[in-house]
């Protein structure tokens, strides 16, 4: 029954208790908010990962109970177990905060900052990091280090240049895949994820690598500058789909599916499905099934993440609030049954049409109606 | 004369062969060890001599080897660490060169006492001609039924296999070793677990550097209480030291470790002095990693007494007055040698060398190079030397393995104590580009601390 052991642990004067074995990464996460330290490269789903990139440094103020002297050194939260009696401090810890914000201008100093043109922009790790942790502006005054584009195959784009080595896709094609075709080549700052000979990823599941890089190095072709992710409305969707969960979020605009990705929780991290297994989705569903009837949707998908992402889109945890005062009440008794996309319409421009006035939800027809009958 | 166990007979003709080795009384103490005495007795024996670990951390061995774990039915293995890439460092070598049969007389009795039927040389691949004599030796050894199965009717089995490294100086890491003894890329491992619970294969593993297994050859010969009266304190028995740099004889020396810096530095039977007549300016006394020291610190310490060649002696002070004693390379700069254009060399070596797994090491080494590059050249500003001393404070301790800090270390120490130098290559930067700082650091005659 030693699993069934409680370990009491206190990150930023927060105590909780979790089961022996447990990292403290985990333990803050089960707290949540600002107490759950960032990871780049950690990736619960992912056995083997993290220690790499060194953003959840905390500090162990007391080691345990029994051993009440602190870790020397910052340590690496995503690797390092909790003891009975443990307390570690992160963002009470001013070597924590002046550490971290240290590794981030690490990580960005051969990041090509090119988030406007950069796919993952708005659910970007590495933009929320920043944003959060790091200083307005970098010291860094010499050329970054440039790669040239490959293609890993037709689904999957690599954008080496913008890859901060957190070895994620790697374990991926290790443990969902037969045999890994990519990995990392030379060392240093010049280390680069590659095929050796150029070759192409087509197992039925290396499609998951996209929805584990933590930046814009790996992407999805079938979406590559298709839209930005903030316009796009997540729904939560399932099918039948023989090799894998089936259960995705799709990416819409309209009736129009842009994107398919696995479920994420608010750690970015894939959803487990009902079975207890990580959702990870297969090659099919996630770059063929591209039209709404090839799902059953469930519902809006809340995104939880507090990156630009979640804004304008559903209340999640963190972030956005819904508005206390009713349409009704502000619009003297009329409700809009508005439920369209403005932005896929060019027609709705139409001041003529007063859509509190439409019987049920308002669609491009409803335009078209009007316009046919004016 | 100081006291020689392990080079004492480097000089036999012929010693690198099976019958000179053998002739001059070699595996003998292996004999003993398999023949007399128990594991439980070696490993005492090995504690007892004080012996610390010979690749830089100075951690005992026998306290390293009492920490294996031993799970019923699992291998356990020995690896000898031969990865010798430290700058300045070349004790290994010559070791391995010309007393092979020591180094595998040494294994041999570790790995009785440790268990391991099958023990590893992870061999740098530089050393191509070193690992082609290990392996003559080897077979000389098995032929005289030193190793393989049964040995001397001990019913222990022993097989020693040499594995050469492709040339990176993170594989000398205990753990990024065993990565790349599996075949895998050699990056580090995160630490716990640690080789002694799970290391090569997922094995209890113990990996030492090759100057520590040929140490247990003379532990087991003299016993370990004998072996402790050796040198001075915690810093016990005899250590070789990879001279090198502006000195006259250059070469391996093995030192008891009561010598004194200025003694090891002048004596004819050393270094023979600074050559050409030149002036002591600094000295790395521990390979390229550990902090650089200059000439008044070197020799003295801040409390002004004697610096000794010991662990304890060199590392006088911390880090702020004092040094390591790292792997025994020492290297001597004199007055002609630019600190900057040293620091630079290191430190293009270190981001050459940085596995790139985790980013304080892997973007901070590049930085640090370029920055030092540009102070080099005579374009640097004052504040890079405050940017400079930032960055490697951002990377020590915070990285998965030592190279961070061994990339840290020396661009510290450069700056703590030669700030000056760099200030007037940043101040006069054309006249650093055609003449160097010399010994302006320091008063005439050099100050000594009293």
């Amino acid at each position: 029954m030693s699993e069934q052991t409680l370990f009491k642990v206190t990150v930023d004067n927060i105590t909780i208790e979790v089961p022996a074995g447990t990292t403290i990464l985990q333990a803050a996460r089960q707290i949540g908010g600002t107490v759950a330290p960032p990871a780049m490269c950690y990736y619960s789903k992912l056995k083997g990962s993290g220690g790499k990139c060194r953003t959840c440094l905390v500090e162990v103020s007391k080691g345990s109970e029994k051993d009440p002297r602190p870790m020397p050194k910052l340590v690496a939260s995503c690797r390092t177990t909790v003891m009975d009696g443990m307390e570690v401090k992160n963002i009470t810890s001013e070597k924590v905060v002046d550490a971290r914000a240290g590794i981030v201008e690490f990580l960005l100093l051969n990041h090509p900052l090119d988030c406007p043109i950069c796919d993952q922009a708005g659910e970007c790790h590495l933009q929320d990091l920043s944003f959060e942790h790091g200083k307005s502006s970098t010291r860094y005054e010499f050329q970054r280090r440039t790669f040239k584009k490959h293609d890993l195959g037709i689904h999957i784009q690599l954008h080496m240049t913008r890859c901060i080595l957190c070895y994620r896709c790697v374990f991926t094609a290790d443990q969902l895949t037969n045999k890994r075709e990519h990995g990392i080549l030379d060392r240093g700052d010049h280390a680069e994820i590659a095929t050796h000979i150029e070759k192409s990823l087509d197992n039925e599941f290396i499609g998951n690598v996209i929805d584990v890089c933590p930046v814009g190095a790996l992407t999805d072709k079938t979406f590559r500058f298709k839209n930005r992710v903030w316009f796009l409305k997540p729904m939560d969707a399932h099918r039948d789909c023989p090799s894998c969960s089936g259960r995705v979020t799709l990416w819409n605009r309209g009736d129009e599916v842009y994107r398919v990705t696995a479920r994420k929780d608010e750690w970015g991290e894939i959803e487990d499905a009902p079975d207890g297994k990580p959702g990870w989705i297969c090659n099919t569903c996630r770059f063929d099934k591209k039209q709404t009837t090839d799902w059953v949707i469930e519902g809006p998908r809340e995104i939880s993440r507090h990156s630009v992402i979640a804004q304008g889109h559903y209340a999640g945890n963190i972030g956005t609030t819904i508005p206390t005062e009713t349409f009704a009440a502000i619009n003297n008794g009329r409700t809009p049954h508005l439920l369209m996309d403005i932005h896929s319409e060019s027609e709705v421009n139409q001041p003529n049409v007063h859509l509190g006035e439409n019987e049920g939800p308002s669609n491009g027809a409803t335009f078209n109606n009007n316009i046919n009958n004016a | 004369m100081g006291v020689k166990l392990l080079l004492e007979k480097a000089n036999v003709p012929g010693i690198r062969t099976y019958d000179v080795y053998r002739r001059e009384g070699g595996y003998s103490a292996a004999e003993k060890a398999l023949k007399e005495m128990t594991i439980e007795s070696i490993v005492e024996e090995v504690k007892k001599s004080g012996l610390r670990g010979r690749g830089g951390a100075g951690f005992p061995a026998g306290m390293k080897w009492s920490f294996i774990a031993k799970p019923e039915g699992v291998p356990r293995h020995l690896v000898c660490n031969a990865d010798e890439s430290e700058p300045g460092t070349f004790k290994d070598r010559y070791l391995m060169e010309f007393l092979p049969h020591l180094l595998i007389e040494g294994l041999l009795i570790s790995s009785f006492a440790l268990g391991s039927n099958d023990t590893y040389i992870y061999i740098r691949g530089e050393y191509a001609w070193v690992a082609t004599i290990l392996e003559e030796a080897i077979e000389e050894a098995t032929k005289n039924g030193w190793l393989g199965k049964n040995i001397l009717g001990t019913g222990f089995d022993c097989m020693i296999h040499v594995h050469r490294g492709a040339g990176a100086y993170i594989c000398g890491e205990e753990t990024a070793l065993i990565e790349s003894l599996e075949g895998k890329r050699g990056n580090p491992r995160i630490k716990p677990p640690f080789p002694a619970i799970q290391g090569l294969w997922m094995r209890p593993t113990v990996v030492n550097n090759v100057e520590t297994l040929a140490a247990v050859v003379p532990i087991i010969k003299m016993g370990g209480d004998e072996y402790a009266k050796i040198g001075v304190g915690r810093s016990t028995g005899t250590k070789l030291i990879s001279a090198c740099g502006n000195i006259n004889k250059p070469g391996v020396y093995e030192i008891d470790m009561t010598i004194s810096v200025e003694d090891f530095i002048y004596s004819d039977e050393y270094c023979g002095g600074i050559a050409n007549g030149k002036k002591l300016k600094a000295c790395i006394p521990g390979g390229s990693s550990v902090p650089i020291l200059p000439a008044n610190l070197l020799l003295k310490t801040a409390k002004g007494e004697t610096r000794y060649m010991n662990y304890e002696s060199l590392s006088d002070g911390g880090f702020a007055t004092g040094s390591m004693m790292g792997s025994g390379g020492f290297i001597i700069l004199d007055e002609d040698q630019c600190i900057v254009k040293n620091t630079l060399t290191l430190a293009r070596f270190y981001r050459h060398e940085s596995c790139g797994q985790c980013s304080p090491c892997r973007e901070g080494t590049g930085w640090m190079e370029k920055i030092l590059q540009k102070i080099e050249a005579g374009k640097g500003e004052i504040s890079d030397i405050d940017l400079l001393w930032d960055i490697q404070r951002k990377i020590e301790g915070n990285t998965i393995c030592p190279l961070g800090d061994a990339a840290a270390w020396p661009v510290a120490a450069a700056i703590r104590h030669f700030r000056d130098e760099f200030e007037w290559h940043i101040n006069n930067r054309e006249l650093s580009q055609t003449s160097n700082f010399g010994l302006q650091h320091y008063a005439d005659p050099i100050h000594v601390p009293a």
